[in-house]
């Protein structure tokens, strides 16, 4: 993985305020094509912030440092032009757009994705037919497909709209956030068997992540722990369950 | 302010596309008000002495009336002496006999404005009854329509043809002194649309009319009339633009819709007048009277609007419910951008048995405007067992704009069921973050978003009408991102 041709992401020293107050400070990481990174750390480390700062998010203002996806500097792109580039962000809380259903939406995107490489947009058949594939494979009914992005959907469900908009999308680089956070244990598994279904040779993770759980069923390569917006510690998966033991108390004592 | 708040306000911001003007010579009346005009409008259209009468009673009264303020609407008072009451285009005097007389300058107009005149293939079954300026000047289907029975033609037309309905019904749902605006109209009303569907006919076809203010300085006031027999049935649309001017136009619409035993009207609107540049400077004042009178038993009356344009905006079309089980309904889309003003809603007055009414209103205020819904729903001592239901909501774009709701409810009926639902929601950052994050660009998101908010009231739209409509609420936020 030292090839740096096959560098997917490379974040240099960089730091990011968020309303003025600067919330990453400093950091740097490598994610490698074909790699899986968990990023972990205590609540207000600014891992989120990481993930969103990757996909764009206007109020995560780069101050300093670089954040470069396949050699190109993310920093000045609109966050649809990333997006277009292959860059896929699984929100932690994903918003409601009532109204809109949710064939509609993913229909627009995988349509703007697909014209930004000069490909014509799907046929409504192909496109029910791809997406009745992947939802059925999320344990979701079509039915689902017909309903307002996220309206009234629980907490699993839009997890696993999430995971429906990865599979159908198929960027290059996908960055979980939480992705865990408030699933049951069969949702849990679900959602983890469609990350696995996305993992492969050619396309990278970054799974944001508070807990051990969601590793249990996919296996990081490596392990980032994230405090006071820098990366503190860095691992193979065993980090990962060294932490489930010891916790993030030492980090304090640490610093 | 954030970076997506500027995009928003950037993607609020538009260029009007109808707004060209077209070069057709035309007779129009020097501005300012009078008897002497009245006389001359009603001489002009050999209207019987009845219909002077009935105009010059209007003019008298409205000399004497104030104009209302009660609206959440700011503009500079009218000067009424500066407008022209009459303007015809030349070549029309002596009316077109067929669309073969019609100027061509006046048909490529239509087609600019998307309404293919001659096309009849393209209009897929709707007849076009186009009023230009104050003269009607070309209807389609004629025939098909005679065949059914329908009357569909100029109410100045009708005047001369079917003087027995006009007279019976003109003013007869909204009375000559209902109110300013209406009033003015009864006095110098240019022209209109007349319908009429005999006892038991079903409309073959969608009714609509294109109005389109063209010559400078004059206010447009046409005057619509619809009448279905008993058991009978029309769908009737109209759609509006006018061309881009730096002045303020003034537009006083009325239309009366009658519907008797077992009758349905529904009546759908895409009104897209001028609003105005950016900075607020000209546009439409659109002061329209719209009513229907559920007069018949299990009769309805169901008004669809989809509004976008004018400066100003008042109108609230209204059902009287005087028929036993008879049922009234507004849906409506106002969308206001830049410094658009709307105020605007519905009311359903209940006045017969078991009456029912729905109020569906979805307000979209962006850049600085302001919109209003402003509602009534009034049962009557006699309206046993009424019900309504309201629905209201209203989307903000942007931190600049307003949006309001005066919701009227009087009910004289112990048994009256009403219910009141509002929600106010914001077109937010993290909406348009997450569609962008799907690889949407701002301005497609901000579209679908809308059309999301509206799809409730497009539902209820004609067909064709609806995919028009989802298309002209976009190009009504072009440049409110991006």
């Amino acid at each position: 993985m030292s090839n740096p041709a096959a560098l997917l992401l490379e974040v240099a020293d960089l730091h990011v305020s968020v309303a003025g107050k600067p919330i990453l400070k400093g950091l740097n990481l490598r994610l490698a094509v074909g790699e899986v990174a968990a990023i972990m750390g205590p609540n207000g480390s600014g891992k989120s912030t990481l993930a969103n700062v990757i996909a764009g998010r206007p109020d995560c203002v780069v101050t300093r440092g670089s954040l470069r996806y396949l050699g190109t500097s993310l920093t000045d792109l609109a966050p649809e032009l990333r997006a277009r580039l292959g860059v896929f962000l699984a929100f932690q809380y994903p918003v409601e757009i009532p109204g809109v259903s949710n064939m509609e939406f993913l229909k627009a995107a995988l349509d703007s994705q697909r014209s930004a490489r000069n490909e014509a947009p799907l046929s409504a058949v192909e496109f029910m037919k791809a997406a009745r594939a992947v939802a059925s494979a999320l344990d979701l009914n079509a039915e689902f497909l017909k309903r307002g992005v996220n309206e009234g959907f629980s907490g699993g469900e839009k997890k696993r709209n999430e995971i429906l908009q990865l599979l159908l999308l198929g960027p290059k680089l996908a960055i979980l956030d939480e992705t865990d956070s408030g699933l049951d244990i069969d949702a849990l598994q679900t959602v983890a068997a469609g990350i696995n279904r996305f993992r492969g040779p050619d396309n990278g993770i970054l799974l944001v992540t508070h807990y051990q759980r969601l590793l249990d069923h996919i296996k990081p390569d490596s392990v980032h722990v994230l405090a006071d917006g820098r990366i503190v510690k860095s691992g193979d998966s065993g980090l990962a369950l060294w932490l489930e033991e010891n916790g993030y108390g030492w980090i304090t004592n640490a610093a | 302010m954030s970076e997506s708040s500027n995009t928003i306000d950037a993607l609020v911001r538009r260029e009007y596309q109808a707004g060209f003007v077209t070069d057709i010579e035309s007779e129009t009346l020097p501005p300012g008000l009078s008897e002497a005009v009245v006389r001359y409008i009603s001489a002009r259209k050999g209207e019987p002495e009845w219909l002077l009468e009935w105009r010059l009673g209007a003019y008298k009264h409205w000399r004497s009336s104030p104009t209302p303020h009660w609206a959440q609407l700011h503009f500079p008072p009218i000067d009424f002496e500066t407008i022209s009451y009459f303007s015809a285009p030349k070549s029309q005097r002596d009316g077109p006999q067929s669309l073969n007389d019609v100027d061509p300058e006046l048909l490529r107009t239509y087609e600019k404005l998307g309404i293919p005149l001659h096309e009849q293939e393209m209009l897929a079954g709707v007849a076009v009854d186009a009023v230009f300026d104050s003269v009607s000047i070309g209807t389609t289907f004629k025939a098909k329509l005679a065949e059914a029975g329908v009357i569909f033609c100029a109410l100045s037309e009708a005047v001369q043809t079917h003087p027995e309905l006009v007279r019976k019904y003109l003013g007869s749902v909204v009375p000559v002194r209902d109110n300013f605006y209406a009033t003015l109209n009864s006095a110098v009303f240019s022209d209109g649309s007349f319908v009429y569907i005999p006892k038991g006919v079903r409309c073959p076809m969608e009714l609509s009319t294109y109005f389109r203010i063209n010559a400078q300085n004059t206010g447009q006031f046409e005057r619509t009339l619809i009448i279905a027999e008993a058991g009978a049935y029309v769908s009737y649309l109209e759609g509006c633009t006018a061309p881009q001017r730096d002045e303020n136009q003034l537009h006083a619409a009325v239309v009366e819709l009658v519907a008797l035993d077992d009758a349905q009207i529904k009546y759908s609107t895409v009104q897209n007048w001028y609003p105005g540049d950016a900075n607020g400077r000209g546009g439409i004042y659109n002061f329209v009277t719209k009513r229907g009178a559920c007069i018949g038993k299990r009769s309805k009356i169901s008004w669809t609007q989809v509004e976008t344009g004018s400066a100003i905006t008042w109108k609230y079309p209204s059902v009287v419910l005087r028929g036993d089980d008879s049922v009234g309904e507004f849906h409506s889309v106002a969308l206001t951008n830049n410094f658009q003003q709307a105020d605007t809603g519905t009311k359903m007055i209940h006045l017969g048995r078991n009456t029912r009414s729905t109020i569906l209103s979805k307000g979209i205020s962006a850049g600085r405007s302001q919109n209003s819904y402003r509602g009534l729903v009034r049962i009557a001592p006699t309206a046993e067992g009424a019900r309504n239901y309201t629905q209201c909501d209203s989307l903000l774009i942007g931190d600049r704009c307003g949006a309001h709701t005066f919701p009227y409810i009087e009910a004289s009926h112990p048994d009256a069921i009403i219910e009141h639902e509002a929600t106010t929601s914001k077109v937010g950052d993290d909406q348009l973050f997450l569609c962008q994050q799907r690889g949407i660009s701002p301005e497609h998101a901000v579209s679908m978003i809308v059309n999301g908010f509206c799809k409730e009231v497009f539902r209820e739209l004609p067909m064709e009408f609806a995919v028009e409509a989802g298309k002209l609420l976009e190009v009504s936020l072009e440049g409110a991102i991006g």
